[in-house]
């Protein structure tokens, strides 16, 4: 609901409803289009909340747009691509973030609670098999127990 | 005079919740029967206060009184009826109010339905709902005072968002607002017996009805809420991963977590500690979506610190609950003695599984959620974390799951056998790969992960029913044995298997949608042709309309299929003359279980207009699947065994809430 409040407010708040991508953007040959929409699905609108610059429709997302497509057609690869906007923009522009020392956490917090999980279970597993057969004698223990057994 | 008895009701409600709070806990350490059988009575006139304040606010809402100030902020004398009374939640103040009338409900419901509890349990637990009442309260009446009068009164409102001017606004809040709320009762039954320091398989037993009832609740205000956002916003999309979707789709998780693990504990006093600490942990996901979407904090950093004061007393009531209740289970949980024993390969394991894939799933939706919050406030670093890292990691850490769905049902308890139960999904896996083959045939190739995708989504369909089918005999029995049977197996047993369809049929939905949809950006004249989803429209031309307090511009199409006329669709833009804004009506038409999005962009010079056609193919089993899974928690809340044994009254008492997910 708020989702829906914010993203009318910061991208049309003034100017009638206008889409995405518009007809005079798209590239006339459709592989480099189709590689064109999958970058900007990867690209933040950076006045928007949470919106590519694929389903943007601000000023800024459009000027990006615009950019991707010029570079492509200059025969930059995907990686070259997006590596220019990072550099123009910052990292802010990235939905979806490089691994690296920041994001650390990110990326690495799936993988170590799965571990995590994981061990503890397996553990706790072990543990429950062995404990039914109790605890062994302490010398102590087994020494009254000899003591019992031979009187 | 009467919205200052409605501000009135809800001071002595806090008044109310504060001995419920108190004067319950005393009467159990003391022994003292009135103090305890207060709990009772307290909650239900604290229902009934809260009910008459609601009420009130409503009534300003539907008379147009402008002198209140909410109502001038949000509402406007020539709205229809039904957003004027949607729009008493369509704002902050409203919303907090309905927050605090659902809890006010199921606390009520839990006092007079739950006859069966032992009385020091009930009373504990409604002491615990009282704390949080009494603490939301105090946050309406200090800081969101929805009763606050404007002098003079103005004489016309400034009308509400014109996109919440819509049948969802009036569905999708109060069906949220069961589930997240809901999961309270569980969280209060978590505390009270960590209060007690006993926990054992009848407590799962009260709790289950509870849990499910949320659950099945907030399934339906999710995909409800997508659903809303599909159709509304006019851009075809229905799942953004955005923080305010992801703060409901938490407790969501965290709460189909729940729902197992409370089986394993019903079932076998297993995972007794496990199953206190999700039901601890739903609730303060539910409390966390609260803080995020109220504060404001997620608009950015900067919103928030410049009107701090709603944020700080909810992460002060989020800080003091989720901390209050952790440590308490810190303290008490070596108390709580574990139970059953079970072999890795069993019904308990699967279960386990389940609750490793979801919890981490959980986790992670929440670090992707806060991250960029935290990494900035700490470092000032701006990142972004978006639809593409949510996509990847959860559907990475799906895939396992839904691979293992069919399996939970076919092991057995304590120990199961794994060769067996996959030599009885040898089935379902072949029907998947069949159903693939065909589809990758029909498509003449095509993208291998999402024919594969369609395959699971059959997997886990004929999987998920293998179950009930086998136990019901098919295939070895008389056709009319099996039949009996299949009538005489439990309610619950229904449910499952429901549920994993539902889930099936959600993932067919997302397959085929990201897979296969086109989309058609042109630039439209009268007359003009385009081809979708082997329909082919026609666009005849715009006409101006007004509404009762919009202007709209219509687009009209002519659908057709091999030169036959097929059907029309409308398409709109509307300016809403209150707020000057424009929003899109989509033009949507549904062909089975596919649908026709159009709509409308700029007019271009010389008469055209720049039309987005879509073709969805199967989107509708996105929200199918959904439904099955509402109409699966239905079926499993009507389960027999939810009575005997357990409080007679709680399937009434579980209907009731169901109904009002209905």
């Amino acid at each position: 609901m708020i989702r829906i409040l914010v993203a009318l407010f910061l991208c049309i708040a003034s100017a009638a409803p206008v889409f995405a991508v518009n007809p005079d953007e798209v590239l006339a040959d459709p592989a480099l289009e189709a590689r064109a929409r999958a970058i900007s699905a990867e690209l933040r609108c950076m006045v928007c909340q949470n919106q590519s610059i694929d389903d943007s429709n601000a000023e800024l997302a459009k000027d990006l747009r615009l950019l991707v497509r010029e570079r492509l057609k200059n025969g930059d690869t995907d990686e070259a691509v997006i590596a220019y906007v990072v550099s123009r923009y910052g990292e802010f522009v990235l939905l979806k973030p490089r691994f690296e020392a920041k994001t650390l956490v990110l990326w690495g917090m799936p993988v170590v609670l799965l571990v995590l999980g994981a061990v503890t279970l397996v553990v706790a597993a072990r543990r429950r098999r062995t404990r039914p057969a109790g605890s062994p004698l302490s010398d102590d223990e087994k020494e009254k127990l000899d003591k019992l057994l031979r009187s | 005079m009467i919205i200052e008895l409605g501000h009135y009701a809800l001071v002595l409600a806090l008044a109310t919740a504060l001995i419920q709070s108190v004067l319950p806990l005393v009467g159990v350490r003391r022994g003292d029967r009135a103090l305890v059988e207060l709990a009772g009575s307290a909650a239900i006139v604290s229902f009934l206060l809260v009910t008459f304040s609601f009420a009130v606010l409503t009534f300003a809402y539907v008379t147009s009184d402008f002198s209140v100030r909410n109502v001038w902020e949000n509402s406007h004398s020539l709205k229809p009826l039904i957003y004027k009374i949607s729009g008493v939640w369509g704002n902050h103040e409203g919303s907090m109010l309905l927050w605090l009338l659902i809890l006010a409900f199921f606390s009520a419901l839990v006092a007079s339905f739950g006859r069966n509890l032992p009385e020091t349990l009930k009373a504990n637990v409604l002491a615990v709902q009282a704390w949080i009442a009494a603490a939301f309260t105090l946050f309406i009446l200090l800081t969101s005072n929805p009763f606050a009068r404007l002098v003079p009164a103005p004489g016309e409102g400034r009308d509400l968002n014109p996109v919440l001017q819509d049948i969802g606004l009036a569905i999708h809040p109060p069906l949220l607002y069961l589930g997240y709320v809901g999961f309270s009762v569980c969280f209060s039954f978590a505390i009270a017996a960590l209060i007690e320091g006993r926990i054992d398989a009848a407590w799962a037993r009260w709790v289950r009805p509870w849990a499910l009832a949320a659950w099945t609740c907030l399934t339906a205000g999710i995909a409800m809420g997508s659903y809303w956002a599909y159709y509304e916003l006019g851009w075809g999309g229905w799942w953004f991963w955005d923080p305010v979707e992801n703060a409901s789709f938490m407790p969501w998780l965290a709460g189909t977590a729940l729902l197992h693990s409370a089986l394993v504990m019903e079932k076998r006093e297993a995972l007794k500690i496990w199953t206190v600490l999700l039901a601890i942990l739903t609730f303060s996901l539910s409390l966390l979506g609260t803080f995020l979407v109220r504060s404001g904090v997620l608009t950015s950093v900067h919103a928030f610190a410049t009107d701090p004061t709603r944020g700080v007393f909810i992460l002060a009531i989020l800080v003091v609950f989720i901390g209050g209740a952790l440590s308490l289970f810190a303290f008490r949980a070596s108390h709580l003695k574990s139970g059953g024993l079970f072999a890795p390969i069993s019904r308990e394991g699967a279960l386990v599984l389940n609750n490793l894939i979801l919890t981490t799933a959980t986790a992670t939706v929440l670090t992707g959620t806060l991250y960029p919050l935290v990494l900035e406030a700490l470092t000032g670093d701006k990142i972004s974390v978006g639809a593409p890292f949510f996509n990847m990691t959860f559907g990475l850490l799906m895939l396992p799951l839904l691979f293992a769905v069919p399996f939970g049902p076919l092991l057995a308890w304590k120990r199961g056998d794994l060769a067996a139960a996959a030599q009885r999904l040898f089935v379902a896996v072949g029907a998947g790969l069949l159903f693939a083959a065909a589809v990758y045939y029909a498509r003449n190739g095509g993208p291998v992960l999402a024919v594969l995708g369609i395959g699971l989504g059959v997997y886990l369909i004929l999987g998920s029913i293998t179950d009930v089918a086998l136990r019901s005999g098919f295939g070895g029995v008389a056709g009319a044995v099996a039949f009996r049977r299949f009538l005489g197996l439990p309610r619950s047993a229904f449910g499952t298997a429901l549920a994993h369809v539902g889930l099936g049929v959600t993932l067919i939905g997302i397959v085929a949608v990201t897979a296969y949809e086109t989309e058609t950006v042109v630039e439209m004249k009268p007359g003009m042709l385009v081809d979708a989803g082997g329909y082919s429209l026609r666009f005849d031309g715009m006409r101006q309309g007004r509404g009762p307090n919009y202007t709209e511009d219509t687009g009209h199409f002519t659908v057709s299929r091999g030169g036959v006329k097929v059907t029309e669709i409308w398409s709109s833009k509307r300016l809403y003359s209150a707020r000057r804004m424009p929003t899109t009506e989509a033009g949507i038409r549904t062909f089975g279980l596919s649908q026709l999005y159009v709509s409308l962009g700029d007019e271009i010079t010389g008469g055209g207009i720049v039309v987005r056609i879509w073709w969805k193919p199967l989107i509708l089993c996105i929200w199918g699947g959904a439904l099955v899974m509402m109409a699966a928690g239905i079926v499993s809340l009507s389960d027999r065994r939810l009575r005997v044994g357990a409080p007679s009254r709680a399937t009434k008492t579980a209907r009731l809430v169901a109904g009002a997910a209905e």
